[in-house]
């Protein structure tokens, strides 16, 4: 499609503004000459209708939890209530500066207060900020108080981080821009931590273990609690990755599991659209030796029973943004839990873990599962034979399913698995999407085995198809201006 | 309120073809459960009207910028917002779509992203922008970390008149790295630049960090500060305010090498602090260092033109612990009202938006200063901010002023105590009528109990 740019007539506008109340109100009278800009920036000039149909039309260009099936392991890509969204869009709160008076703003903070202790309660933390604007700043955030802690009790920071090799690529990343080296731990073959390789990284160096559980290959970590007994013998902070939550919110938590810290993707679990890539927000809680650590502002309660925020924290990681964090995705947050309770919480857990294992049973008998055991909200199958066989891959798969109409799940993650997919159902689909989204794999690998080419060639029905990667990064192109 | 869809045949049909008989088989593994009691805490699920009602409840007892007529500003501003910016935020195709990993079924996000990196880049006047950063204080500490790691070196200047949260942000992003801050010299609302030669920062500067207008609304001499951080072969870092760069000179054009701000005046509602939007502009010899995504252009195997994230090698998913950045998401949803706000405004548009705030801010400025007994506390060109000394606290105006209806700006001694308390910052962006400002200027004096001694 044409670009913004290339639809642009020099005089149109898209908006009306009023006159200036100064009568020969320019630039050069109140800034000095070196200070001003030569030439007006080069924006496009379009009417309000050109830029509406634009961006419609690019729209349509996309797939989306609203038009597709998006099955894609990791991300938690579930229908959100359209409430959520009305509420963040109240002038109540989308016109509050961040900045005004606690009187002002007493509302707001509640909202904030009371998803702080409804967070708490599902992740079993004594204590939450919702400072940090994504999952990855929440590791940051979190494996920074793990750092402070030591540093407060011992005098010197720690040097190790323990992660899994299933683990995102945000943890080992986080770890790295928190000070500290990655030490990797190997999986069984059941997708679960290998405890022999983990004692054997033991000592009081490691500042911590990262985890996401149930892990990524979608298998519950059954020896957690031994796991944290031992990181905490030599002293280290147990780190929750929960990107998975949306596994077990209202039927497990992980403080009951032996977690010192929890960065949750609000995002995934907690209603927010991801919009193409955020915004999101990553609340992180801890337990109460941890607290003191918590990034400023913090939001506390007055004798009177008034919220306000503070930043007299002493000692404090510090500040993660200029103000409190992504406010209107906690909102909508707010409102999810309101709407669902406990008890749509733990039916939505159960509905996505049945989901997951009722696709899965769907799919065992024509894919290769790497992992035995039932899965919970997302599981792994492998592709590694067909591909052998046919040398079809697991990005051609992902390719040819856009041509049946449904976004492809996750490819080549986690790392561990060979030519795998990651699947995610989500608790919102109906059995009828299951089903003619197996049969499609299903009929993807028969494409596989008898027209390879058509699958490797796919998609077919896309605006395009397979674009040059390799041209992207040589010969960037990342701006209309060159 | 459940939105799983099943009914109970269902489930049971479900159950059969795993092979189970119960929900509860599938969550044996889980060797700690937690019961009600621990979940205390919660609410009870409520419909959605009554969910409705509450939110609009407490919402309605919020005072924001529409409550009273506002002139707070110190990092966050209230802007007028097309009414197209929404409506496009609000299509489903953009809002309920995930990250463009699979480039076929995300064109539509891909060239939103690929035509914001444009238009980011007319403004700064640099090569390349990023997809977005979470927000302009998080950009500067990620630009910090540029820094650092492309010339190899450890120390980074900030100039004073850097939003003091930003620096916060900074020194939390960099605690970890073996990174030391320094200040430059301060002098008069802005960097000093006669002192800058004396300082000291001949050794090991890997970038300065300055903010075009600053924090106190003043117009920096950023291009002596940019030839500074030049001549000790560190890199200059520039911190704006992307709407001013209507009428100011860009970055790219008084020799910064990286600039960064946060998009929140270009289409993004207040919201108590976010979600925003921060950006990043680097010269081209920076491209394969830049945290987060990027979007390039190229071509599809029948030679159609198509988009694709690109360079990813960069990134956390594919290069982990060696990444340039731990960030995985953008800010794609405000990318995209930056994006529809400035196709929407346009070339003229942007620089008259930016006049009316010079207009707006000159406007009160000058009949301010005709107040008796306050003046400027810098004589300073300056955009749409501007500190004034007042005769009294600066607190007990603003109190004042809000029983009047007014958010009368920002005592700097909230930031720090070393601030006189008699100095308020003020901001009159273009939502800001002739008669707000006349209102503003005479409840002022009244508050002050002075006279209004001229008209301009």
């Amino acid at each position: 499609m044409e670009l913004i740019f290339e639809k642009s007539a020099a005089g149109r506008s898209g908006v009306t503004l009023p006159d200036p109340i100064v009568a020969d109100a320019n630039p050069s009278r109140w800034l000095p000459a070196e200070a001003l800009r030569a030439q007006p920036a080069r924006l496009p000039e379009l009417t309000e209708l050109d830029v509406v149909r634009h961006f419609t039309r690019l729209s349509q260009q996309n797939f989306s939890v609203d038009t597709h099936f998006y099955p894609l392991g990791s991300c938690t890509m579930k229908y959100n209530p359209r409430l959520c969204e009305d509420v963040a869009r109240l002038d109540g709160f989308a016109s509050l500066h961040p900045l005004e008076d606690a009187d002002d703003t007493q509302e707001i903070l509640a909202v904030m207060a009371a998803l702080e202790d409804w967070l708490g309660a599902i992740c079993g933390m004594d204590a939450f900020t919702l400072n940090p604007a994504a999952g990855a700043q929440g590791e940051f955030c979190g494996m920074s108080i793990i750092q402070a802690y030591h540093v407060h009790r011992e005098g010197k920071s720690r040097p190790t981080v323990l992660v899994p090799e299933s683990a995102h690529g945000t943890n080992p990343a986080s770890a790295v821009l928190s000070g500290m080296t990655v030490e990797t731990i190997r999986s069984l073959a059941d997708g679960t931590t290998d405890l022999e390789d983990l004692e054997r990284h033991l000592d009081n160096q490691v500042a911590g273990m990262m985890l996401t559980n149930p892990n990524t290959v979608g298998v519950f970590e059954t020896r957690i609690v031994e796991i944290a007994e031992k990181v905490h013998s030599v002293g280290g902070q147990m780190y929750y990755d929960g990107a998975n939550l949306n596994a077990i919110a209202g039927l497990a938590r992980p403080g009951d599991m032996g977690f010192d810290v929890v960065h949750l993707n609000l995002h995934k679990t907690f209603s927010t659209p991801h919009g193409g890539g955020g915004p999101g927000s990553g609340p992180v809680g801890v337990k109460s030796h941890l607290e003191p650590f918590l990034p400023v502002p913090c939001l506390v309660r007055s004798a009177d029973g008034r919220l306000f925020l503070t930043e007299d924290r002493p000692l404090s990681i510090g500040r993660l943004s200029a103000f409190q964090g992504n406010v209107g995705v906690a909102i909508r947050a707010y409102a999810y839990i309101l709407l669902h309770g406990l008890k749509g919480l733990r039916r939505n857990s159960e509905m996505a873990v049945l989901n997951a294992n009722y696709l899965r049973a769907r799919l065992r008998d024509h894919f290769e599962i790497p992992f035995p055991q039932l899965c919970m909200h997302e599981f792994v199958i492998s592709l590694n034979e067909i591909a052998k066989k046919t040398g079809v891959k697991a990005g051609d798969f992902a390719k040819r399913l856009l041509d049946y109409g449904f976004h492809a799940p996750t490819v080549y993650f986690p790392m561990i698995v060979a030519e795998c997919m990651l699947i995610e159902p989500t608790e919102t689909e109906t059995r009828a999407t299951l089903d003619a989204f197996a049969e499609a794999l299903i009929g993807v690998k028969g494409e596989a085995e008898t027209d390879p080419e058509k699958v490797k060639g796919a998609p077919g029905t896309m605006p395009v198809a397979r674009l040059d990667e390799y041209r992207a990064a040589t010969q960037l192109d990342v701006s209309y201006f060159g | 309120m459940v939105f799983a869809p099943h009914t109970p045949a269902e489930i049971e049909t479900m159950l059969k073809t795993i092979g189970i008989t119960s929900i509860e088989t599938l969550f044996e593994t889980i060797p700690v459960r937690a019961n009600d009691e621990c979940f205390a805490a919660l609410p009870t699920g409520q419909p959605e009207m009554e969910v409705a009602a509450e939110c609009r409840r407490l919402a309605g007892r919020n005072r924001g910028v529409h409550h009273y007529r506002s002139f707070l500003g110190a990092g966050a501003y209230e802007h007028f917002i097309p009414a197209a910016v929404d409506h496009i935020l609000r299509r489903g195709e953009f809002f309920t779509a995930y990250t463009p990993y699979q480039a076929e079924a995300s064109q539509g996000t891909l060239q939103a992203i690929y035509e914001y990196q444009s238009l980011i880049c007319a403004l700064t006047g640099l090569d390349v922008t990023n997809a977005s950063l979470y927000d302009g204080a998080s950009a500067a500490a990620e630009a910090v970390i540029l820094a650092v790691r492309h010339t190899g070196r450890t120390r980074v200047a900030l100039a004073r008149g850097l939003h003091p949260a930003y620096r916060r942000v900074i020194e939390t992003y960099t605690r970890h790295l073996n990174i030391q801050l320094v200040e430059l010299p301060f002098a008069q609302g802005v960097t000093d630049s006669e002192a800058l030669g004396q300082i000291g920062l001949e050794h090991d500067l890997a970038a300065i960090v300055v903010s075009q207008p600053n924090a106190f609304g003043c117009i920096e001499p950023a291009e002596t500060v940019a030839r500074l951080a030049r001549d000790r072969g560190a890199l200059g870092i520039a911190v704006v305010n992307p709407l001013s760069l209507g009428v100011l000179k860009p970055p790219g054009e008084w020799e910064a090498d990286i600039a960064v701000g946060d998009g929140q005046p270009m289409g993004i509602p207040l919201s108590f602090g976010g979600p925003y939007v921060g950006f990043m502009s680097v010269r081209k010899s920076l491209a394969r260092r830049l945290p987060g995504r990027l979007v390039g252009r190229t071509l599809d195997r029948k030679g159609r033109t198509g988009f694709v994230l690109t360079l990813q090698t960069r990134e956390q998913h594919i290069r982990r612990e060696r990444a340039t950045s731990n960030i995985c998401t953008n800010q794609a949803l405000c990318a995209l009202a930056v994006t529809v706000y400035l196709s929407l405004v346009g070339k003229e548009g942007l620089r008259k938006v930016a006049l009316l705030n010079l207009d707006r801010a000159h406007y009160l400025y000058g009949r301010l200063q005709a107040l008796d007994g306050i003046s400027a506390a810098w004589e300073q060109p300056f955009f749409n901010e501007f500190v004034l000394r007042l005769p009294t606290s600066a607190e007990t105006v603003v109190r004042q002023m809000k029983k009047r209806g007014f958010l009368a700006g920002w005592p700097l001694s909230r930031w720090s105590t070393d601030w006189d308390e008699r100095l308020l910052l003020v901001c009159a962006t273009e939502t800001k009528s002739q008669r707000d400002c006349d209102d503003y200027v005479q409840a002022l004096a009244d508050v002050l109990k002075v006279k209004q001694t001229s008209c301009l």
